[in-house]
């Protein structure tokens, strides 16, 4: 019996598509959820994707949090259920406060779609154990509100808890070097991707579903947090 | 437009009140309709007519929607293409896109347009609404769009008002694609101090289906419904296509009474997203009959288009329709351009079925009207009637004219001035400096700035995109079927010589499709050009089509669609004539893509392909250092262009080739650059001993080609070149332990210096 892991549309969710095929590529089962059911069809894990939802006019994510499925992720989550939020699934975890902080407009004030280095800065977490700690993965990164922010509290417990998974790898792309970019979009500390303080749920503004195949992405990289996923689904 | 609202003291026009003041004044002029135009409609009407009618002819009758100054011309589109062309076809002109067969029982349709004249005035929304007009064009075929293109044309890159359009652009269609879920896998940014007061921003959308879901804009089946989907009709965009498109900037303040919006209209991504997967669903589901997306002239275009593709008649409750703005008129509704609306006619009996689908998506949509057997598309409001026309005779029987052409007085004078007479860099150290400022040259540095806005990654099928020379996108993830496209056009070549130029265009797409791999299967085209009524417009115009269309019949490949924009001109200075050419080609395995980049295999040779000749009329160089244009763009030979693209594509087919790079703007320093930097490796050169190395590194004979060959597959593919009689050069070899490009005798450029020239001018530009 294979895992069965939700992948939730909203209106206005692009790459809802994306994380059902990463999730088909390990040969776990995705099982579409709809964002006006509050219903998470007996899902073991739910991943929420990037896009727009609601057109994210308002505040990205801010909409979304109120949709009738979050009520029940919410409720998951604090049962332990593994929940991935990826780009704009990451801004509606942090609105609905299964993460602490917040994503605000890249410091260079342009959508960046670039591929980008990250360190695997936490690999106990349920979504990333199939990483070495301290791995250097190549994934896409694209989006217009994706420079993480919190309070210096919140950064500390953050960084004293090892809470932060990712971290933008600024001097591991040559052509990024000579621009003299520090950062992507000015993230505080570096942050691509935080976790709960029990490792399952995990947001990330990069997109590891986009690196699943060289054909279609940079890497096949981004595989690893589908595969941590089921080990943790299938050991359990 | 404001005509409706003061000579009847805020009373609807309606048909019986027209029939009885024949001697009502009214303002067509201001709407942009000539006197024997006006006369003509009233032949057809027999009377006035109503103000709602008059504004429906004034737009569908402008140059935009009507096609009057170019029609007699791209009549030539369809003479020269033959049966065997036209069996690929499953959907040509005429139709919203051209629809092609693709094998396997899929289907692709793609199509170009401009929306360069709302770019100018705002640059962000207009932008936006060009990608959104186009991926609704698609959607209305039937198929799932799939990516977009964007061939963009400024003014000099260091001019302000640039600095202006360029930005607003981009982030307009970023913004508007991002939002939809669509990659966008590349497309052209051209500058040229031509293009200053009048920016080209042309969008291409592709979209594939199954065969046997093809969708086509018929109203047929009498009593069947006629269903208005999507957003609300607002005030924005009234008379765009009659104002914007069709007449010069200067006049376009006619016009008082009350306040309206902006003629550009205001783009809304999600809602267009939303749309796009309601209306897929529709499709599933089989409830549509037939399709119609709303866009330029708005319900004006999309009624009495379906009406005469049908049987013919429609009824229509213009009260119905659902208002963003309070006490619009009549002649508002029909003539408004809000975005993200769509038309379908739908059996009675699946109407609410329709409903329930748009309800699910919370897209509002309401039946206003039905397919009659009248013959008249009669539109009522409030139980009056205020339009009753033969439909064909908006849609399809406008004004056609026969505008004079005259080649211009001084296009001897320019071919005559050609580049023989300019300065050559001959010393090593020359050349590697006009090596250096070549590739920091606004037309030829890295186009990152601008692409790195765009997403080139959602949905995970994008396989390649910019820089690479065309986008490809996996249409089956089961057989890895996919397509490519390419679109391409240099102005300067065409200014030369229009009917070559456009072969020119025409041959670069092709050999930018061939080499990833990709077999070329037809064209799309969308001609930029100055004003109609200058007969040295209409000559460049005749000429390009020709050129064009002659060329797609020795190619073999045909035009199934396109679009023209004429009035692109700053006063009475024209922009260079551009008529750019976009060719989808398809390919069986897309993981037989061949990159640009050098380096994927350990050992390579650089060969290059073609003939090179002492070219430089209208070249990269004359512009970059003389600033000079003259003399005879490159010479063109399709033949050529044929065998090479074959012998492209069975490199690709039998794992030959493991880079490929065309040779176009900048010729072979230019390629050689981009295929190192793409794949982060340095490589050496060798030039031939007796050749001039000026011509050899910076000419820019067409037909030509750069590919890296993995040594083993060496011999074999020589062998195979030398066989079919394709010329080709042993230049060099890649060599993966280089950090630089060495051209022997001549230079050695680290590739960190290279990228830094290439990458750093329009950051500086525009950051």
């Amino acid at each position: 019996m294979t895992a069965r892991i939700g992948v939730i549309t909203f209106p206005g969710t692009l790459d809802d598509i994306d994380a059902a095929r990463a999730v088909r590529s390990v040969d776990a089962e995705p099982v579409a959820l709809w964002h006006a059911d509050a219903d998470l069809r007996g899902v073991d894990a739910v991943i929420v994707p990037g896009g727009f939802s609601y057109g994210d006019y308002l505040r990205a994510g801010a909409i979304a949090r109120f949709a009738p499925v979050m009520t029940e992720v919410v409720r998951a989550a604090r049962r332990g259920m593994p929940v991935l939020g990826i780009c704009n699934g990451f801004q509606i975890l942090c609105e609905s406060g299964l993460l602490p902080g917040a994503l605000v407009r890249n410091a260079g004030l342009h959508f960046v779609c670039r591929d980008q280095w990250l360190r695997v800065e936490n690999n106990e977490t349920v979504w990333t154990t199939r990483y070495d700690a301290g791995a250097e993965i190549l994934v896409p990164l694209k989006n217009m509100e994706g420079r993480y922010v919190a309070d210096p509290a919140t950064l500390d417990e953050l960084e004293g808890e090892g809470r932060v998974v990712f971290r933008y790898l600024v001097d591991g792309d040559a052509s990024q070097r000579y621009l003299g970019i520090d950062s992507p979009n000015g993230a505080l500390n570096h942050i691509a991707g935080i976790a709960d303080a029990r490792g399952r749920v995990v947001g990330l503004m990069p997109h590891p579903e986009h690196a699943i195949d060289a054909l279609t992405g940079p890497s096949d990289d981004g595989l690893g947090m589908f595969l941590s996923v089921l080990d943790a689904l299938v050991a359990a | 437009m404001t005509s409706t609202q003061p000579a009847l003291g805020g009373r609807i026009d309606t048909v019986e009140h027209a029939a009885a003041t024949p001697d009502h004044p009214q303002p067509y002029r201001e709407l942009g309709l000539k006197d024997d135009e006006y006369a003509r409609i009233r032949d057809i009407l027999g009377r006035r007519p109503t103000d709602a009618e008059l504004a429906m002819y004034s737009v569908m009758w402008s140059e935009h929607c009507s096609y009057k100054s170019s029609k007699a011309h791209l009549r030539y589109f369809g003479e020269t293409t033959t049966d065997e062309m036209r069996a690929k076809m499953l959907a040509g002109i005429g139709e919203n896109a051209g629809v092609v067969d693709i094998g396997d029982g899929w289907a692709v349709t793609f199509k170009v347009e401009s929306h360069n004249h709302p770019s100018y005035v705002e640059p962000h929304q207009g932008a936006a609404t060009g990608v959104g007009g186009i991926v609704r064009d698609i959607l209305a075929m039937g198929a799932r769009p799939l990516a977009v293109l964007d061939p963009l044309r400024f003014g000099p890159a260091d001019a302000p008002d640039t600095k202006r359009v360029l930005p607003g652009v981009v982030a307009g269609i970023g913004g508007y694609g991002n939002c939809l879920g669509l990659p966008n896998i590349g497309g052209e940014v051209v500058f040229d101090p031509s293009y200053a007061g009048n920016p080209l921003v042309n969008a291409l959308c592709v979209g594939a289906m199954r065969v046997e879901d093809l969708h086509l804009a018929h109203a047929s089946g009498v009593g069947n419904k006629v269903m208005l989907f999507g957003a609300r009709t607002g005030l924005d965009g009234i008379g765009g296509v009659s104002v914007l498109a069709s007449e010069t900037f200067a006049g376009d303040e006619a016009g008082g009474g009350r306040k309206k919006l902006p003629s550009v209209q205001v783009g809304d991504p999600f809602t267009e997203k939303v749309l796009i997967e309601c209306c897929l669903e529709l499709f599933r589901s089989g409830l549509v009959v037939g399709i119609q997306d709303l866009g330029g002239a708005g319900l004006s275009c999309a009624t009495s288009e379906l009406a005469s593709a049908g049987e013919g008649g429609m009824r229509v409750e213009l009260d119905r329709v659902p208002l963003r703005a309070e006490g619009m008129t009549p002649a508002e509704i029909l003539s408004s351009e809000s975005q993200e609306r769509m038309c379908a006619v739908v059996r009675p009996d699946d109407v609410e079925a329709f409903l329930r689908v748009c309800a699910k998506w919370d897209v509002i949509a309401v039946e206003i009207g039905e397919v009659t057997d009248t013959g008249r598309l009669q539109v009522h409001w409030h139980g009056e009637t205020v339009v009753d026309v033969p439909p064909r005779t908006v849609a399809h029987e406008g004004p056609v004219y026969e505008r004079p052409v005259e080649r211009p007085a001084d296009q001897d004078a320019l071919v005559a001035d050609g580049p023989e007479r300019l300065a050559r860099p001959s010393t090593p150290g020359e050349l590697r400096e006009t090596l250096l400022r070549m590739v920091a040259s606004p037309n030829l540095a890295s186009r990152r700035w601008v692409t790195e806005q765009y997403d080139r990654y959602v949905r995970g099928n994008t396989v390649l995109a910019q820089p690479a020379d065309s986008g490809m996108v996996r249409i089956d993830e089961e057989t890895g079927r996919g397509v490519a496209v390419a679109t391409d056009c240099n102005g300067r070549y065409v200014k030369l010589d229009p009917y070559q130029g456009a072969q020119l265009a025409l041959a670069e797409a092709y050999r930018n499709v061939a080499v990833t791999g990709a077999v070329p299967l037809a064209v799309t085209n969308c001609l930029n050009f100055g004003s109609p009524e200058d007969p040295g417009v209409m000559w460049q115009f005749q000429q390009a089509v020709r050129g064009l269309a002659d060329g797609c019949r020795e190619l073999g490949i045909p035009v199934t669609g396109g679009n023209v924009s004429f009035y692109n001109q700053t006063g009475g200075t024209a922009i260079l004539p551009t008529p750019v050419v976009g060719v989808l080609g398809v390919i069986d395995d897309v993981r037989r893509r061949v990159p640009a980049g050098i380096g994927a295999e350990a050992g390579e040779t650089l060969l290059l392909l073609g003939d090179t000749r002492d070219e430089f009329g209208g070249s990269e160089w004359a512009h970059v250092v003389h600033g000079h244009l003259g003399g005879r763009p490159p010479a063109v030979d399709l033949a050529r262009e044929k065998l090479l693209a074959e012998v492209l594509v069975a490199g690709s087919r039998d794992g030959m080739v493991s880079a490929a790079h065309d040779l176009s703007e900048g010729g072979l320093a230019q390629a050689l650059v981009e295929a190192a930097l793409a794949g982060q490796t340095g490589c050496r050169v060798v030039l031939p001993a007796d050749v001039d190395p000026f011509v050899w590194l910076f000419a820019e004979s067409a037909g030509r080609a750069l590919v890296a060959i993995p040594r083993s597959e060496e011999l074999r593919f020589t062998d195979m070149c030398s066989a079919r009689g394709l010329p080709w050069t042993r230049i060099g070899v890649v060599d993966p332990a280089s950090k630089a490009l060495e051209i022997q005798d001549v230079a050695t450029v680290d590739l960190a210096e290279l990228r830094a020239a290439w990458e750093g001018t329009l950051p500086a530009l525009f950051d």
